[in-house]
């Protein structure tokens, strides 16, 4: 089962998640945040960071998790490869993260994402499997 | 069909109603023909037009220019007023790229004297000024108390730091400062974001490019703007970087919860808005006010590099390039001004989410230099066919809140552009037509295929024909810089 769909969406740019799970639901889409921003076949695991995130929902617990890794990338010129979520529940969630500082040279940046947005975005689950669209602002 | 779905009816050739129903406070209005009509069916940007048409205090009707594309909560080139005691203001109606827009240089040059030195052109300002991600000038050090100045003072600020003289200002859109800004609203997290992008150009669909005059439809208005046939121009589009990225995403958590307590029933979450006159409502426009004033510092800065650029790729003094500013226009942001509702003057807060002011002749609001001709309006097309300059009328004024389209809109998605680029050159293909171009990223160029645009020539004359501005010139590529 891939770990996340683009789907055509006309100015910016769309992807479909799915997950056996809410965790790999949230592991799956910032796998895809950073697959879209970069080759992670480059990126190594050298650092980790710890994140601990809040949301009124799953919904906005979501958006508030990929802002983070965003943010910190667009901060500290962070990719990140690897995502461990140890504790999730419906309005928050820990995590540790693991990846390395962008290096001129060694990296590419194929697309720069501005922000995750909450345009029409609902999380359900169907037959046992955890589904989200999510919509990032390019 | 789409069109039943949305049961649209066409008003006359150039505009069409999806009538109120359900919950809608208020009528759709699109500016399309029948062929972009179709286009535009082909996404969901009708749907948002709907749900823009919800939200409380909204005045007239909810607009879409002919270059509206599905965006996230409102669609892009959506307009929309709100009354300023019983509206509400959306962080998702402006975007996170607070005050992305466009300045237009005008210049003493003559295409003939710049043809052949193009690549020289070009490599010296992909070298001077920073694009694409990560990149920022390392010889500017911005202090937390210079950035706090930048986001009060905008472009004024960049002209007191010799970027630029007191007479660009006149030719900027509110003279390169909004009033009100409080650089206090606006977050650690955003100020962190801002610091090192401050002069950057950023990726994606940004750009400095250098072209001539290649059409004039009025000479009269062509004049008083400053714009001759064959003239080099240079057009610059950027916008807030990360700091207004990250100044929405912060207000769109407070507008969340805002919603919430003002009981303002959502028919999506990106719509979130808060009272104008409400504690919220105020903050967010004091601190997107911050983000507008750092774009327009950032436009500034950037044409000071142009002007050093032209310097050193061509070896001509400043006397000789006359290089000037004939506007610089906001396409994300929401403005409070004054417009006539059934007769009366009131003042409104219009949102335009890609979509362009177009204010008439002798209004307060058009610059002195433009008071007989109206206010001008820049709509850049893609890298591979033109751009044009408008200026903004009556009709305009009365019938849209003085709003007309901002650019080509995409018809692709990215994914699709890159199927089709898949195999080609673009660069190459763009030098074969006499367009050099320097980009951060070949995806970046793949993405930004021309035909994955519409043709900013049928949306400019809609809008034309529509009545809500005037063409004066039509502008086409030299060279290119992208992110």
């Amino acid at each position: 089962m891939p770990k996340y769909i683009l789907i055509d969406h006309t100015a910016d740019i769309g992807i479909d998640l799915v997950g056996i799970s809410l965790q790999e639901l949230f592991t799956n889409a910032a796998f895809a945040l950073f697959d879209i921003i970069t080759d992670l076949s480059k990126v190594e695991s050298k650092i980790e960071h710890k994140i601990q995130i809040a949301g009124l929902d799953k919904e906005q617990l979501l958006v508030n998790w990929l802002g983070e890794l965003l943010y910190l990338h667009d901060v500290k010129n962070l990719l990140f490869k690897d995502f461990i979520i140890t504790d999730i529940k419906d309005n928050k969630l820990i995590a540790s993260v693991r990846g390395e500082e962008f290096a001129e040279g060694k990296h590419v940046i194929k697309t720069e994402i501005k922000a995750v947005t909450h345009h029409n975005l609902s999380i359900i689950k169907k037959d046992d499997l955890w589904k989200a669209r999510i919509i990032f602002d390019l | 069909m789409a069109e039943d779905k949305y049961k649209i009816q066409k008003i006359d050739a150039y505009r069409w109603r999806i009538p109120r129903e359900g919950k809608m406070r208020v009528d759709g209005i699109i500016y399309a023909d029948e062929h972009m009509l179709e286009e535009i069916q082909k996404d969901e940007s009708l749907q948002q037009v709907i749900n823009v048409a919800h939200l409380p205090g909204i005045i007239g009707h909810s607009l879409a220019m002919p270059d509206i594309h599905w965006g996230y909560g409102f669609p892009i080139g959506g307009v929309a007023a709100f009354d300023m005691d019983a509206g509400v203001v959306s962080p998702g109606g402006v975007g996170y790229d607070i005050n992305c827009g466009v300045r237009l240089l005008r210049t003493g040059l003559y295409r003939v004297e710049i043809v052949h030195k193009l690549e020289a052109v070009v490599n010296t300002l992909f070298a001077n000024i920073p694009s694409g991600v990560g990149s920022h000038r390392k010889d500017l050090k911005l202090s937390r108390q210079d950035e706090k100045n930048v986001l009060k003072n905008g472009a004024r600020w960049a002209v007191s730091q010799g970027y630029g003289t007191k007479e660009d200002l006149e030719h900027i859109e509110e003279k390169g400062c909004i009033p009100g800004a409080d650089p206090e609203l606006v977050s650690d997290r955003a100020l962190e974001r801002g610091k090192t992008q401050l002069g950057t150009l950023g990726s994606g669909n940004h750009f400095v490019e250098v072209g001539y005059v290649s059409e004039i439809y009025d000479d009269k208005i062509a004049q008083a703007l400053g714009l001759e046939k064959d003239g080099v121009t240079i057009v610059v589009h950027t916008g807030s970087r990360g700091l207004g990225y990250q100044v929405c995403d912060d207000f769109i958590k407070v507008m969340i919860n805002a919603s919430h307590k003002y009981n303002i029933e959502l028919p999506d979450r990106q719509l979130c808005c808060a009272p104008i006159n409400s504690p919220q409502g105020k903050e967010y426009i004091a601190a997107m006010a911050c983000a507008a004033n750092y774009a327009f510092a950032n436009r500034q800065m950037i044409t000071h590099w142009v002007r050093e650029s032209f310097e050193r790729a061509l070896l001509v003094s400043p006397k000789e390039s006359q290089i000037h500013p004939v506007y610089d226009v906001c396409h994300n942001i929401a403005k409070i001004e004054e417009h006539i509702v059934d007769g009366e003057k009131k003042k409104l807060c219009v949102h335009r989410k890609g979509a362009t002011r177009s204010f008439p002749p002798n209004h307060p609001e058009t610059p002195d230099a433009y008071k007989s001709v109206g206010q001008p309006v820049l709509i850049p097309g893609d890298m591979g066919r033109c751009s044009y300059v408008l200026v903004g009328t009556e009709k305009a004024y009365s019938d849209t809140f003085g709003s007309t389209c901002h650019g080509a809109g995409r018809v692709m998605s990215r994914n699709q552009a890159m199927k089709t680029a898949k195999g080609r050159n673009i660069a190459q293909e763009l030098k074969e037509k006499g367009i050099l171009v320097r980009a951060d990223s070949r995806a970046t160029l793949d993405e930004e295929l021309p035909e994955a645009y519409k043709d900013v020539t049928e949306v400019v004359d809609i809008v034309e024909n529509a009545g809500i501005s005037k063409k004066v010139a039509q502008l086409k590529p030299l060279c290119v810089i992208k992110g």
